[in-house]
């Protein structure tokens, strides 16, 4: 099953190699990993997907918590959560394709952010499935070059994962 | 006051009440190996090899409940010693690992003697730091302490820069206890969880206490004596926890595992409450996991790391927290509802029947010889000659396991060798730091003519500081742990067991101006001992016997089998 795990740990150099190496090291899988400093900047908030049974997700959270540069470990798929992730994409806009892809990112409430003759580079921000659907719903030979950011996640409501 | 990063360091190790250091000089260190010099706080033992500085350390800590600190520079240096940093984070001992690194300025540039010292040992600490600025430098170190020594023990390495060990700013003294949000590890144990421990204790028919090394790391070795007690169970130390109960308790069923006593694995095997403590369910103790949960029994598990618990076998009774603090608790608490419902007397009795039948086996019997050295003799013998009250440290190999089988531990601390990593050629250099750790002890080495040889050049620093083991080699000219899974699996097919051209060991250890002997008769085995103990108190002796070469160690569980599926002898295979 897939997790959503986030992280609260030290913003501190190498921090990140601690946590990406116990992965390689203990045999789990990365799916996605996104990273970024907190509004506190001593602090970075880390998200990472990974597909695994319960036991194996819980040894994961054990094992990043023993980190000794962790501050926090929360499964989000425990819980009432949101996702979101931000895609790039660059796509062949000539003739009347230009429409057409103006239209696609209507439909997904995606935003032409760079503009060319030939070119649109469109950002798409959703859930996987959505960012996916996109791609799948673009004729492939269209497609010039795609960048994705990675999950992140975030409880719902008034949970809240902090100091 | 204002002092420059060596000094800050000097000062550091002060604090912590350091007083031994391990290491060898290079570049890199030369400003902290000149602070060295002019404070007289700690003594320096120069080795001869980085790896040797870092196993010193470690018996250090083993044998003492001190942090042992070892002293490398960069590149080879720290290279050097990585075998013993994973050595002893394998088997969770407190270490603080100081390494030079180049100014801070060619960090990245592939300059002389670099290399990503933070990168390399990152797998095999517990932490580690680069020191960025000398304001940061004391704060490091004392962080490095604080985490090395509580929660699960480990090893701490702090890699500092040659320009931060010149660079200066003020110092203040240590105040008060180090504070760090991102690590806070528990001590108490949740009571209702200690709870429930005690009410399967008391409903147990046939309970089984099985302690490993965490109970040694926590000193809880009076508080497991009391739970053996207060309850009647059979009681097994793992390799790790050999000594945390005595061997001569009759409570005590031996070590259990891959080489373990067939009543202490029928007796893991059978229990119906296991009470784990300090132990980690390792695949050379319970063998294959599905075969261990073939059997229904209830299991608690106490131990300080949450990510031990439920990691090879699913437990029923977690209780995180540190070893010590748990057994007192559980101890009270047993002892309180002990009186309210008392266990099953008869139902004990019936299990210590049981117990006494697998005993009959005699499993550790084997074939004496008046013509042939067995090695089991000579270890039994050591046993004998110093009253079972030696620090006896190993290599690894048949040696290592006959020494635990048949050296009967009764106090902790006294057995150090390296269970987890199961690294060759720690022997001697573990014996350095034991005996600086605990002067005028009796200190051996039971080792073999394949072991001793990887760290063979340690006999100069015994003999610069006047160190006193006495190795016993238990020479057989094979690799012999090799050679025995050849013989059993791979059709005795000897593929490159065979030691040849061994060094002449009694002309090698006098020329570093020890004592040598050669023994190849049994009945010279104990005179040998008893003179290297006593006319030699003062001197390195090396006792080279000569075993027999086709002894296997028994009982045998092959890997990957289950744990009573065991081999008592060759009649067996």
């Amino acid at each position: 099953m897939k997790h959503v795990i986030s992280i609260l740990l030290e913003n501190e150099p190498g921090a990140l190699s601690r946590v990406v190496g116990l992965f390689s090291a203990r045999g789990y899988n990365i799916e996605t990993l996104t990273v970024a400093p907190t509004e506190d900047a001593t602090l970075s908030r880390m998200t990472i997907v990974t597909e695994g049974s319960d036991e194996v997700v819980e040894q994961i959270t054990k094992h990043l918590n023993r980190l000794v540069d962790v501050v926090k470990v929360v499964d989000l798929s425990e819980g009432p959560h949101i996702e979101r992730e931000l895609m790039l994409i660059k796509v062949r806009a000539v003739g009347k394709e230009r429409d057409e892809m103006k239209r696609m990112a209507d439909i997904f409430r995606g935003r032409i952010i760079d503009v060319t003759d030939k070119v649109y580079t469109i950002e798409l921000t959703g859930v996987q499935e959505k960012i996916e659907a996109f791609i799948g719903a673009l004729d492939r030979s269209a497609i010039l070059e795609t960048v994705r950011t990675g999950v992140s996640g975030i409880g719902r409501g008034e949970r809240v994962l902090k100091l | 006051m204002e002092l420059n990063g060596a000094d800050i360091v000097v000062r550091c190790l002060a604090e912590e009440g350091v007083d031994h250091v391990f290491g060898y000089p290079g570049g890199a260190v030369l400003y902290i190996y000149d602070a060295i010099y002019k404070q007289d706080n700690f003594k320096h033992i120069l080795v001869r090899h980085e790896q040797a500085a870092v196993h010193a350390a470690d018996a250090y800590s083993r044998s003492s409940d001190k942090i042992g600190v070892a002293l490398v520079t960069s590149g080879p240096g720290l290279t050097n010693a990585v075998t013993g940093i994973a050595t002893a984070y394998m088997d969770s001992i407190p270490l603080v690992i100081i390494s030079g690194q180049v100014p801070s300025h060619a960090i990245g540039e592939d300059a002389f003697q670099e290399c990503d010292t933070v990168g390399i040992t990152r797998p095999c600490v517990k932490h580690n730091f680069l020191v960025r600025d000398v304001k940061d430098l004391a704060e490091t170190m004392r962080r490095a302490f604080y985490i090395a020594k509580t929660g699960r023990p480990g090893p701490v390495l702090v890699d500092i820069p040659k320009d931060i060990t010149m660079a200066t700013c003020k110092f203040v003294a240590k105040r008060g206890e180090v504070k760090m949000r991102s690590y806070a590890p528990v001590v108490k144990g949740h009571q209702g969880q200690i709870k429930k421990a005690v009410q399967l204790l008391l409903a147990a028919e046939r309970p089984m206490i099985y302690s490993g090394g965490g109970v040694i790391l926590s000193n809880a070795s009076a508080e497991l004596r009391e739970l053996v007690d207060r309850v009647g169970a059979p009681c097994t130390n793992t390799l790790m926890g050999l000594g945390a109960f005595p061997a001569s308790d009759d409570k005590f069923v031996g070590m259990p595992g891959m080489h373990g006593t067939y009543e202490a694995n029928m007796a893991m095997q059978n229990c119906d409450v296991l009470i784990a403590v300090g132990a980690r369910f390792d695949d050379r103790v319970i063998g294959n996991t599905r075969h261990f949960a073939q059997t229904p029994r209830k299991i608690v598990h106490i131990d300080i790391d949450p990510s031990s618990i439920s990691k090879r076998v699913r437990v029923d009774v977690p209780i995180v927290g540190n070893v010590k603090d748990v057994l007192q608790e559980l101890n009270a608490l047993y002892a309180q509802a002990a009186l309210d419902s008392p266990p099953d007397k008869s139902a004990l009795t019936r299990w210590w029947q049981q117990i006494n039948t697998w005993r009959g086996k005699q499993c550790l019997v084997y074939e004496k010889s008046d013509t042939i050295i067995k090695p089991q003799y000579v270890v039994e013998k050591l046993w004998e000659v110093t009253g079972g009250d030696a620090f006896v440290t190993s290599d690894v190999g048949q040696h290592q396991m006959w020494a635990a089988q048949y050296y009967r531990f009764d106090e902790p601390r006294r057995w150090i060798n390296s269970g987890g990593l199961g690294t060759m050629g720690v022997g001697l250099p573990y014996a350095m730091g034991v005996q600086m750790a605990n002067p005028g002890k009796d200190v051996a080495v039971i080792t073999g003519e394949a072991s001793i040889q990887m760290n063979i050049q340690e006999l100069s620093t015994c003999k610069q500081y006047h160190l006193t083991p006495k190795l016993l080699c238990l020479n057989n000219r094979y690799l012999g742990m090799v050679r025995q899974w050849q013989e059993i699996d791979y059709g005795s097919r000897y593929s490159e067991s065979y030691v040849d051209a061994l060094p002449d060991f009694v002309k090698l250890v006098e020329s570093y101006g020890h004592i040598g002997m050669q023994i190849e008769n049994p009945a010279d085995v104990e005179p040998a001992i008893r003179e290297a103990f006593t006319k030699y108190k003062d001197r390195l002796v090396f006792m080279n016997f000569i075993t027999d070469q086709t002894e296997n160690v028994w009982p045998m569980v092959k890997a990957g089998r289950g744990l009573t599926e065991m081999l008592l002898g060759a009649e067996d295979l």
